[in-house]
C-alpha cells in the first residue's frame, strides 16, 4: 500500500466520519440557525471526503472509487481519528469536538497547499477556504458557552474534560508519513501542533476554560483500532449499499 | 463547426440551479471552453467542496449544448485555482442585489479568530444598519442577515477568498 494512499485515506476518513456525525444534528439543532450551520459544515466535510476518497481510489488503482471506499470497507479499515467518531453529546460537546478539529485542519490545509503532490495541494487550497468559516464558527461558540452562564460554562468544560484525551492523536505520525514529509508531500505534524496549540490556548483563555491536568491519551484510530461508536456509524452509513449492493440513488 | 465564442454565449444562458437569476458565467464557475473538431470541452470549478449544485450544473451544460446541436460535450472539474467570490461578475452582483441577496463585500483576508462580521447593506432598503444572524444560510455560499431598519431578513452571499 502506498504511503500517499494511506495518508489520503486518513484525512478523507476524518472528513467523512465527522461530516456524518454533524449530519445527525439535522432536524435536532438547538435553534434553526445552528441546525443549518451544522448541516452546512457537514456538507463541506462530505464534499471534501468525496474528493479525497476518489483520489485515494485513483492512487490505489484497483478500481475502487470514493463511494466504494466510503461504503464498502470494514471498521478496521477506516483510518479516522477517534475524536471525530465520538458521539455528538450536547451542543457544547459537538462544538468542542469541532473546534479541536478545525483548529487542526486549518494549519494542515495551509501547509498542504504547498505539497509537491499537485492534486493534494489543489484539494487543500479548495478546502482551506471553507475551513476558515468552520473555525470561526466553532471558536465563537466555545467562547460564548465558556464565558456564558454557569450552566453553559459547566457543560462546555465537561466537553473539554471528556475530549481532551483524544487530541494527542491528531499529531501521531507513522513511518509512511515520515517518508512523505521527507519528500515534501505533507507537513510535519509537529509543526501543525504548534499552530493548533496557539489557537487552542487563545480561545480557551478567552472562554475561561481550563485544560484538564490528567494527561492520559487515547489513540488507535489511525491503525483501524476504533471505539465502539464507529461500528454504529458504519451500520447506518453503509446500510443501503450492504442491503442492496450497487444500488444507485 | 461551432466557435468558442458561440459556446460561451450558450453557456451564458445556463443558470445557477440555486440562484436562477444568475448565469453560471456570472458566477465564475466556467473556467475554460475548448472546441476541438467535434468535441466541446468545458472546464468548471466548484464553489464549495460539497456544493450539490455542481452535478446539476454539469448536466445542464450538457443538455444546453445538445439542444444547440453540439453532440460531443465533456465537462471537466478542476479544483485549482480555487473559486473565489471575486470571480462573480459586476453584472452578477447587480442581479443578486435585485433578487434580494446581498452580494459579497470585498472583505480583506482577515484573521479567522475574533473577526467582526462584515457590514452588509440591506438589498431592500440599502441601509447599512444590519446584523449577522448566522454565518451559515440556506446554501453553503450564504450567511443570514437582518436589516435593523426595514427589518427584512436577507441572505448574504458570503465572501470566499
Amino acid at each position: 500500500m502506498s504511503a500517499l494512499f494511506n495518508y489520503i485515506l486518513k484525512i478523507g476518513d476524518d472528513s467523512l466520519i465527522l461530516g456524518h456525525r454533524l449530519s445527525e444534528w439535522c432536524g435536532h439543532g438547538p435553534i434553526l440557525e445552528e441546525d443549518i450551520a451544522m448541516t452546512n459544515i457537514a456538507l463541506d466535510l462530505v464534499g471534501q471526503a468525496t474528493t479525497l476518497l476518489n483520489y485515494a481510489g485513483e492512487l490505489e488503482g484497483n478500481g475502487r472509487d470514493g463511494d466504494a471506499l466510503a461504503f464498502l470497507r470494514f471498521d478496521r479499515e477506516y483510518k479516522n481519528l477517534l475524536l471525530v467518531e465520538q458521539p455528538n453529546g450536547d451542543f457544547g460537546m459537538t462544538m468542542m469536538r469541532q473546534f479541536f478539529f478545525d483548529a487542526y485542519r486549518l494549519p494542515l490545509f495551509e501547509k498542504l497547499q504547498k505539497s509537491s503532490d499537485a492534486t493534494l495541494a489543489a484539494i487543500a487550497e479548495k478546502s482551506l477556504k471553507e475551513t476558515k468559516y468552520h473555525l470561526r464558527h466553532s471558536s465563537e461558540w466555545v467562547i460564548r458557552l465558556g464565558d456564558g452562564t454557569e450552566e453553559s460554562h459547566k457543560r462546555i468544560q465537561d466537553a473539554l474534560d471528556t475530549l481532551w484525551r483524544y487530541t494527542d492523536e491528531l499529531f501521531l505520525q507513522d513511518e509512511h508519513d515520515l517518508e512523505l514529509i521527507e519528500k515534501g508531500v505533507v507537513p510535519d505534524l509537529e509543526e501543525i501542533r504548534k499552530d493548533w496549540q496557539k489557537t487552542v490556548d487563545t480561545v480557551l483563555q478567552e472562554a475561561t476554560l481550563e485544560v484538564p491536568k490528567n494527561n492520559w491519551t487515547f489513540s488507535g484510530g489511525r491503525n483501524g483500532m476504533h471505539s465502539e461508536h464507529l461500528g454504529y456509524i458504519l451500520a447506518e452509513l453503509q446500510y443501503m449499499q450492504r442491503a442492496y449492493p450497487n444500488m444507485k440513488w | 463547426m461551432v466557435t468558442r465564442e458561440q459556446v460561451w454565449k450558450w453557456l451564458y444562458e445556463v443558470s445557477d440551479p440555486e440562484i436562477p437569476v444568475l448565469s453560471i458565467i456570472d458566477l465564475g464557475v466556467v473556467r475554460e471552453v475548448n472546441v476541438e473538431a467535434d468535441l466541446c470541452l468545458i472546464t468548471i470549478t466548484p464553489t464549495y467542496s460539497g456544493c450539490p449544485a455542481m452535478k446539476t450544473i454539469e448536466d445542464d451544460i450538457i443538455s444546453k449544448l445538445k439542444q444547440e446541436g453540439v453532440e460531443d460535450v465533456k465537462v471537466n472539474l478542476v479544483l485549482s485555482p480555487a473559486w473565489t467570490t471575486d470571480w462573480i461578475s459586476e453584472e452578477g452582483r447587480e442581479k443578486l442585489r435585485a433578487y434580494g441577496i446581498a452580494p459579497p463585500e470585498n472583505e480583506v483576508d482577515k484573521s479567522v479568530l475574533f473577526a467582526e462580521p462584515p457590514t452588509v447593506p440591506c438589498p431592500l432598503c440599502t441601509s447599512r444598519n444590519t446584523r449577522m444572524i448566522s454565518l451559515f444560510g440556506s446554501t453553503a455560499c450564504k450567511a443570514q442577515y437582518q436589516c435593523n431598519d426595514c427589518l427584512e431578513p436577507f441572505d448574504y452571499f458570503k465572501c470566499l477568498k
